[in-house]
């Protein structure tokens, strides 16, 4: 096994934002035949250099707007870097955007199967799991009604009990720890509790400096794009207290 | 490289599979018929289609609802094969923004579903041979091979298709006027033997070619004694799977930023 579980090599991340949406093909050409097709440049990550090894529990803190979410996208696989790569070892679980992929016309015994099938699980690893995920996210009675009159509680229940169910080398969490009442919040945080007790590699992204210093050992601190601090957490977080003042 | 593409594919094939059902399932939930809307549907409209064409026309030939069936299954996968993956980009933004999957699943399921579809409706086909006497001969084995180049020709035209969508979404608009235009031409509903002149522009329709070889096929004609009317579709849907698959692979990591 490798010692680093997430290898960031000068990552950078560049968006075009054109300052009107042009997606016709009369528009494009009509532009283009102008010289108009300007496009506004925009780096929302720049030179991001770092390492995390296996079994660190990585904070990523960062004010509004400084990449953080870009950055966790990048190292799920979401976004392509324009610059430089990732190298991961392992499973990697985003709990990212919990439930994207569900169909709102599916009942949630067949938006079990399909997002399971977007993460990438086996249909026998499912068939398996399928009694377990219904009673973690307490849906017995609904299973079978579609989504669509599903309450947003529900849903996120759903997605996050779904996409706990593996057992991840490295895990990705932005800021998901609030899904449902506080019945359910205080269940999801003992399972992702669960989760950290084996040597699992995490990063995580919140605003809430407490629970960062809580769960994690080590930080990064971004701002603009650009990675301005990495170590210990106590260090990272005083910087960022600093700047936060 | 190709290893892991393999182990990629297997990984996600389950993927793919939920995909095709959820396509062909959300199609006719909440109807009434429900799946027998695929056999309904190709005979309603070859119906009418004999009812204009065969009467109005004065098309004398016993089996000519069979000659329309078998154009007009054919045309309809294609048509609607090709229009489902260019949207499906579109159609699947929320699950592209969000998890890492190979994109090339979503044209492909799209394709693929229809085609389970169009498989179940050559049902109807079996029924209408049965009914105009149309024997099954030795040649009918043959039709397989025009079937798998409609389904070339459907995944790579909807693999150029829905990479050319994501930046220009003109193109839903403009494909639906290119595929009537591909319609007519295709002998869907007359014979090409009584046009007389512009013949040339059914030589260089590989959709058109792929339709009289199968039709050929089922009325017990050997397609392989004109060879040029293979040769040309073959050809011709084997590049537009090539010329699909570069494309998309260019283009497929900045469809995240125009969606």
């Amino acid at each position: 096994m490798a010692k680093y579980a997430i290898e960031v090599n000068n990552v950078g991340m560049k968006f075009n934002l054109s300052q009107e949406k042009l997606d016709s093909l009369k528009e494009y050409m009509i532009k283009m035949l102008k010289g108009q097709l300007k496009y506004n440049e925009f780096w929302a990550l720049k030179n991001v250099n770092f390492k995390v090894e296996q079994g660190d529990r990585v904070g990523i803190l960062g004010l509004n707007g400084a990449g953080k979410s870009t950055l966790l996208k990048v190292i799920a696989g979401v976004f392509k870097p324009t610059e430089g790569q990732v190298i991961r070892h392992g499973r990697l679980v985003p709990l990212l955007e919990l439930g994207a992929g569900f169909d709102s016309q599916y009942t949630g015994a067949e938006n079990i199967y399909l997002y399971s099938a977007v993460l990438g699980y086996s249909k026998e690893f499912v068939d398996k799991k399928f009694d377990d995920i219904v009673k973690f996210a307490e849906l017995e009675k609904f299973i079978d009604v579609p989504i669509k009159n599903y309450s947003s509680g529900m849903k996120s229940r759903l997605g996050f009990a779904i996409a706990t169910q593996v057992e991840p080398d490295i895990l990705i969490l932005d800021e998901v720890l609030s899904v449902g009442d506080a019945k359910f919040r205080k269940k999801s945080e003992a399972k992702i509790m669960s989760m950290f007790k084996s040597n699992v590699t995490v990063l995580f992204v919140s605003h809430s400096l407490d629970q960062v210093k809580r769960l994690c050992n080590k930080a990064i601190l971004l701002e603009h794009g650009e990675l301005i601090a990495a170590g210990d957490i106590n260090e990272v977080a005083a910087v960022y207290e600093e700047k936060t003042k | 490289m190709l290893k892991k593409q393999i182990d990629t594919f297997k990984k996600y094939r389950f993927l793919l599979r939920e995909l095709v059902k959820k396509g062909i399932k959300l199609k006719y939930r909440r109807s009434y018929l429900g799946i027998l809307w695929t056999l309904l549907e190709p005979l309603l409209t070859t119906c009418v289609l004999t009812l204009v064409f065969g009467t109005y026309f004065g098309n004398n030939d016993k089996t000519f609802p069979v000659y329309i069936l078998t154009g007009r299954l054919l045309y309809s996968f294609f048509s609607s094969g090709t229009k489902a993956a260019m949207k499906s980009i579109r159609q699947h933004a929320g699950m592209i923004k969000k998890v890492y999957v190979p994109k090339y699943i979503y044209p492909l399921s799209s394709v693929l579903f229809n085609f389970v579809i169009f498989a179940i409706s050559l049902i109807v086909l079996i029924g209408a041979m049965l009914v105009f006497g149309v024997k099954p001969t030795i040649w009918l084995p043959t039709a397989l091979l025009p079937l798998l180049m409609l389904f070339l020709l459907t995944l790579g035209g909807g693999m150029i298709l829905s990479t050319m969508s994501v930046f220009f979404r003109d193109l839903e608009y403009l494909w639906d006027v290119a595929l009537m235009l591909i319609m007519y031409t295709c002998a869907i509903f007359y014979k090409v033997e009584k046009l007389g002149t512009h013949q040339w522009v059914f030589k260089i329709n590989p959709l058109y070619a792929i339709i009289k070889d199968f039709r050929m096929a089922i009325y017990g004609e050997n397609m392989f004694s004109s060879p040029a009317w293979v040769i040309m579709p073959a050809v011709m849907s084997v590049l537009s799977v090539l010329i699909g698959v570069v494309m998309f692979k260019k283009h497929q990591d900045n469809f995240i930023l125009h969606i």
